[in-house]
């Protein structure tokens, strides 16, 4: 058996979270052997080698009507104080796949196969496996390596055709676990549905917490599954709207410091804030450009909101719409070529989309209701909005030219869509009414729906939350 | 006893007037007016909140001015020109029923229309300035119609 390491370091922006994670491709004990092949670095990971004899990939809408019956028996070989992450590892994997509704992990109580026998032999009891239905089997030893850091190496093998079809050593501090069990889950998402997963991705959100009439928010950031939450910002003063940087580890957001409310961006490996250029009036509604060198966002003046760009280099700004209306919540398509934002100008909120200098506007919303908040899907060929209606409001996708609408949630306020990387989640906020007067009642929560309207989950915070917007891959 | 101890027990003694202030302000603007037996102090927040009116309200999704907040302005107006030396901030808000970003801009827009009608009667517009909250600083905490038209306001306060 040969061992061959390639050091490839991942795209690590943050010192904290991403600087200690190394990935090797493990050579595996059987004959096929797929290549893991981390983007060296900003760029999304680039999908794996399909290699000869790997694994029939099953597409997402048939994952969708049946769940992938998967195995993920708690990983072996960790050892005193790593102990613990044998079976934390393989829980962290088993949220994962579970929660994104497209994988069924089965119960380990159902498990017959002996976990001492793969250990001894490193081939699993492939008849055990099929006996209890399961189509893959993740599989994972721990050992450490030097100073605090660890080995994970993990395996995913394909039941039927019984044979290996990933192989993927990490080893990262020790403090990182669950980053690599995210990213495990990532590589079994990609392996078996073809498509890039989301799971070591992150989510900054306004947390919310005291008495209605005097609200203290607060930025947060916490991993997508709700781990590792951490406060950016001290409650002093209001903040909204947070969003990622494409490909530095930095937010752009919306603050009412000194009660000048403006658009700041936050550096998250310094937790410097700076203000965006000086404006007149109110900044509001920042979104980066695709390519991160840029930030669109809205400014008042005059009872009119107007569209602009930013950039970031020089601090010049452009104006783009000069309509007399409100316009806000500019977002580009994934290209960069189109912004897709908020208009009233033909008398109500409708979506308008016009080329990125500016030219070419046009209105692509036509349904019952008005339509907010638009964000461009990732793979381009989507758009969520919010649609306010009567009595209820919904979250929704459509095509770019307007066609295709699709409601995928609704309640007395649901807000705020944001992508994950692949397109398929979409998160969200959803505000429950006040029962009385004294706003008893009121809750603020996020929530993930499949962009087909399926599994729709609510994402643990302790507080009242708002306002997500998803990292990219790996941020 | 050296002029440091001094300085301190100043400071701790002006902070406590404002909180005194704050409460009493706070107090008034809950409860609606209350007169106590000598009034508030002509030219004070109090004064402006009990005897003019500090707030405007409008229809849903709208800034245009209502005939009865024009009335409300035109009070503010005299109050401003009689106390020269007061400067306000007005603080567009909104309901629960628009999104946020849109709210905002519409807050603006809501104060703006509020300030724009304020200085076309002769009150400098340095004296003024403007906010938006969109739909973050409800004053009626409920999700009823009722408490939806109050929190579609410019409220004015003395700065």
């Amino acid at each position: 058996m040969v061992e061959k390491m390639h050091a490839l370091s991942l795209s690590r922006r943050s010192l904290t979270r991403r600087r200690l994670l190394e990935l090797s491709s493990a050579l595996a004990v059987l004959p096929v052997i797929a290549e893991a092949q981390p983007a060296p670095s900003g760029t999304a990971a680039a999908a794996p080698a399909s290699t000869a004899g790997g694994s029939a990939v099953i597409d997402v809408d048939r994952a969708r009507a049946a769940p992938i019956p998967i195995a993920i028996p708690d990983f072996f070989g960790g050892a005193g104080e790593l102990a613990h992450l044998n079976h934390d590892l393989a829980q962290v994997i088993t949220n994962d796949l579970a929660n994104c509704g497209l994988f069924k992990p089965i119960n380990p109580a159902a498990f017959v196969a002996p976990a001492q026998a793969f250990e001894q032999s490193g081939v699993p009891a492939w008849h055990d496996w099929q006996a209890i239905g399961a189509q893959a089997l993740v599989t994972g030893r721990i050992s450490g390596a030097s100073g605090d850091s660890i080995r994970v190496e993990f395996r995913l093998w394909d039941i039927l055709p019984q044979q290996q079809i990933q192989g993927t050593a990490y080893t990262t501090s020790v403090k990182n676990w669950r980053r690599v069990a995210h990213m495990i889950a990532d590589a079994v998402y990609e392996r078996l549905l073809g498509e890039q997963g989301y799971f070591d991705t992150r989510i900054v959100y306004v947390s919310a917490v005291g008495p209605m009439a005097h609200r203290i928010k607060r930025l947060a950031i916490m991993d997508q599954d709700g781990a590792n939450l951490r406060y950016l910002t001290d409650g002093s003063w209001l903040v909204l709207t947070p969003r990622f940087h494409p490909k530095r580890d930095e937010i752009a957001f919306m603050s009412f410091a000194h009660r000048q409310p403006r658009v700041y961006l936050f550096d998250l490996t310094t937790g410097a804030e700076n203000l965006l250029g000086m404006w007149e009036g109110m900044t509001l509604s920042p979104r980066f450009s695709p390519d991160g060198n840029s930030v669109v966002l809205a400014a008042t003046r005059g009872g009119a909101s107007n569209i602009y760009v930013v950039d970031l280099a020089t601090g010049r700004k452009r104006q783009l719409t000069d309509s007399g209306a409100i316009d806000v919540s500019p977002c580009y398509s994934p290209d960069g070529q189109q912004i897709v934002f908020n208009s009233d100008r033909g008398g109500d909120q409708q979506l308008y989309i016009m080329n990125a200098d500016g030219s070419n506007v046009r209105r692509i919303s036509f349904g019952q209701g008005r339509y907010a908040t638009p964000v461009w899907s990732p793979r381009g060929d989507l758009i969520a909005f919010t649609r306010l209606g009567k009595d209820t409001w919904n979250i929704g996708v459509m095509h770019p030219d307007g066609t295709g609408e699709r409601l995928l949630s609704e309640g007395f306020a649901v807000e705020g869509p944001t992508f994950c990387p692949n397109g398929r989640v979409i998160m969200f906020w959803r505000a429950t009414p006040a029962r009385d007067a004294s706003g008893a009642g009121r809750t603020s929560r996020l929530v993930t729906v499949d962009i087909t309207g399926f599994n729709e989950r609510e994402v643990p915070t302790p507080t009242d939350a708002s306002d997500p917007a998803w990292s990219p891959l790996g941020a | 006893m050296n002029i440091r101890i001094l300085a301190a027990f100043a400071v701790a003694a002006l902070v406590a007037a404002c909180g005194a202030q704050k409460e009493t302000a706070a107090t008034t603007t809950g409860a609606g007016a209350t007169a106590a037996p000598s009034g508030p102090v002509p030219g004070s927040e109090q004064d402006f909140v009990q005897n003019v009116g500090d707030r405007i309200y409008f229809d849903f999704d709208r800034s245009t001015l209502r005939p009865e907040a024009k009335e409300t302005l035109d009070r503010q107006s005299a109050w401003l020109e009689k106390y020269p030396q007061v400067k306000v901030q007005v603080a567009g808000n909104c309901d629960e029923r628009g999104t946020e970003e849109y709210n905002l801009a519409l807050g603006q827009r809501r104060a703006d229309a509020d300030r724009d009608y304020v200085v076309a009667k002769g009150v400098s517009a340095a004296r003024m300035t403007t906010i938006s909250y969109g739909k973050d600083r409800p004053v009626a905490l409920g999700s009823t119609p009722e408490a939806w038209a109050q929190n579609r306001n410019a409220i004015t306060s003395v700065q």
